[in-house]
């Protein structure tokens, strides 16, 4: 595929690599060096580093601020961004401040629901949903228009992304689902993190039975489990995740000071399988709140060096 | 129908404790059918106020009537008289009604009795559940019949989100997947092209977003 974007993400998968990106969540707190510090373990090991926004509704320093702080360590960041908390004005705002700071990749996402975060009774906004975030960012590069209709000099010029969950209900409109995405510009996708290989690989089949696969970069998500509390908190706990119970037993099997290794060699053979599956783009590893494991997961699986493309 | 539920009943003595003589207002439209706020409900939260105040041993006139509407001024004028009567009134019409009593009679203090809450549908004997938020532009022709506004904790209009798990919505189990419920409707009704047209952003200015909303139809006017 032809780039379209200045993004060092884009040009990676338009060269047909394998792309590895990693995610930071920034602090609840105003330390940028934690943002900085979590970019620099990882940076040498991913083409892209997602910064969240306000995961599971918790209050945490900007999305937008830490990318610029990645972006001026010389790194890429990719912008999440969710529909819950700002309005069109806002978004459109954020995108053009990024876009300011050569920002070149962006997450387009609904988000979870505040019920779910540290103010639960916070209102929430809504004003528009993911699919309409992704027409936004792509109504602002390739038109230069705001959904004002207002015409811009600059536009961002941004890799436009999306989540998808191939294990959410129903089942039979996850692919649907996918080429809807697509059809409103979704460039590439970073899924749900797989623990069901059979579920994703069936949902893999739907993707590239309807030739998607040709028109979107489909990254393949992963969190290693630190142990079987979390797999077990993953599994009853939050929403849209699908852990078999064969996960479980196998953690289980293990002594608990050997349980995160165990999780971490789960997530090596699961990349190893995905390079596999047609279809697969990359991988975008999740390490929450552990993301000093993720030199280790990349070199392990292979990942490692990461590819230049300047 | 626009839905309410009663308020606690501390609240309210709350509310009336300073007064000598209060009325109970009751309105016979929707909260008589969701029974907050009807005649049967006036009787109740009557008697229950009088047996409070009597054990508290503190003097209190309690009256009761119940208007065909709250909302309508023709009704609301039924109480010129006797309203002069009574240092406060306790309505238990919606939150509309509470409000247009209270214009038209503007030195008597009009109390809340009741919490509006939405406007639904009785889906089975004591169960009244939301279907409208009265968004001002209705788009169900396109949905199957079933609103994404009103149904969706997100409201998406590309839902469902990937919190839906068995029908079910990631914000509470009780609650049904509102996309769930689009994707089984227009299956049914062979529209499933529908569902993959990534849908507009939404013009909100005909909802609350666009301020106090007012219709006017020209024909009516005398």
């Amino acid at each position: 595929m032809n780039t379209t974007t200045p993004s060092k993400l884009e040009r990676i998968l338009a060269a047909g690599h394998l792309a590895v990106t990693s995610e930071c969540g920034p602090p609840r707190g105003c330390n940028g060096n934690v943002v900085a510090e979590k970019a620099r373990s990882i940076g040498d090991y991913v083409d892209a580093i997602n910064v969240t926004d306000n995961q599971t509704a918790v209050v945490r320093m900007c999305s937008l601020a830490s990318c610029i702080r990645i972006k001026q360590m010389g790194l890429e960041p990719v912008l999440q961004m969710v529909t819950r908390d700002r309005n069109r004005i806002g978004i459109q705002s954020d995108i053009m401040g990024a876009a300011s700071f050569d920002i070149h990749n962006i997450l387009c996402l609904t988000g979870d629901h505040q019920s779910f975060g540290d103010h639960p009774e916070a209102a929430n906004v809504f004003d528009m949903d993911s699919t309409q975030l992704i027409q936004t960012v792509k109504l602002m590069r390739d038109e230069g228009r705001l959904l004002s209709g207002f015409e811009m000099k600059d536009c961002p010029k941004m890799f436009i992304g999306a989540a998808e969950n191939p294990f959410a209900d129903p089942f039979e409109i996850r692919v649907s689902r996918l080429a809807k995405k697509v059809a409103a510009g979704a460039q590439f996708i970073q899924t749900q993190c797989i623990y069901n290989m059979d579920k994703f690989k069936r949902w893999m089949q739907g993707v590239v039975d309807r030739g998607l696969h040709e028109k979107v970069y489909i990254l393949a998500g992963l969190t290693p489990m630190k142990g079987v509390g979390m797999a077990k908190y993953m599994k009853n706990r939050v929403p849209g995740m699908d852990v078999p119970d064969d996960i479980i037993k196998r953690l289980s099997g293990v002594p608990k000071e050997k349980q995160a290794e165990e999780g971490i060699n789960i997530c090596i053979e699961q990349i190893q399988e995905l390079k596999e599956v047609k279809g697969i783009n990359g991988f975008h590893i999740m390490a929450i709140e552990w993301e000093e494991k993720v030199p280790e997961i990349v070199e392990r699986a292979g990942l490692y060096p990461r590819p230049r493309v300047d | 129908m626009i839905m309410a539920k009663a308020k606690p009943m501390d609240e309210i003595i709350n509310e009336i404790k300073g007064f000598r003589k209060v009325l109970i207002a009751g309105c016979n439209g929707c909260v008589t059918v969701c029974e907050a706020g009807g005649m049967k409900e006036v009787e109740l939260l009557a008697s229950a106020l009088r047996m409070f105040f009597m054990r508290e041993g503190q003097e209190m006139e309690i009256g009761e009537t119940s208007l065909t509407r709250q909302c309508d001024p023709e009704y609301n004028r039924e109480l010129q008289e006797s309203i002069r009567n009574y240092d406060a009134v306790v309505s238990l019409a919606c939150g509309a009604g509470v409000q247009f009593l209270a214009e038209m009679y503007d030195n008597v203090p009009i109390l809340p009795g009741v919490d509006t809450c939405f406007i639904g549908v009785t889906e089975e004997p004591g169960v009244w559940t939301e279907r409208c938020q009265a968004c001002g532009q209705c788009l169900l022709a396109s949905t199957g019949g079933i609103c994404p506004i009103a149904r969706c904790s997100k409201r998406m209009a590309n839902g469902p989100c990937g919190g839906s798990a068995n029908g079910k919505c990631e914000v509470n189990k009780e609650i049904a997947c509102g996309w769930q419920l689009i994707y089984d409707r227009l299956k049914q009704l062979g529209q499933l092209d529908r569902f993959e047209q990534p849908v507009d952003i939404k013009n909100w200015s005909t909802s609350r977003d666009g301020g106090p909303r007012k219709i006017i139809k020209e024909v009516s006017r005398q």
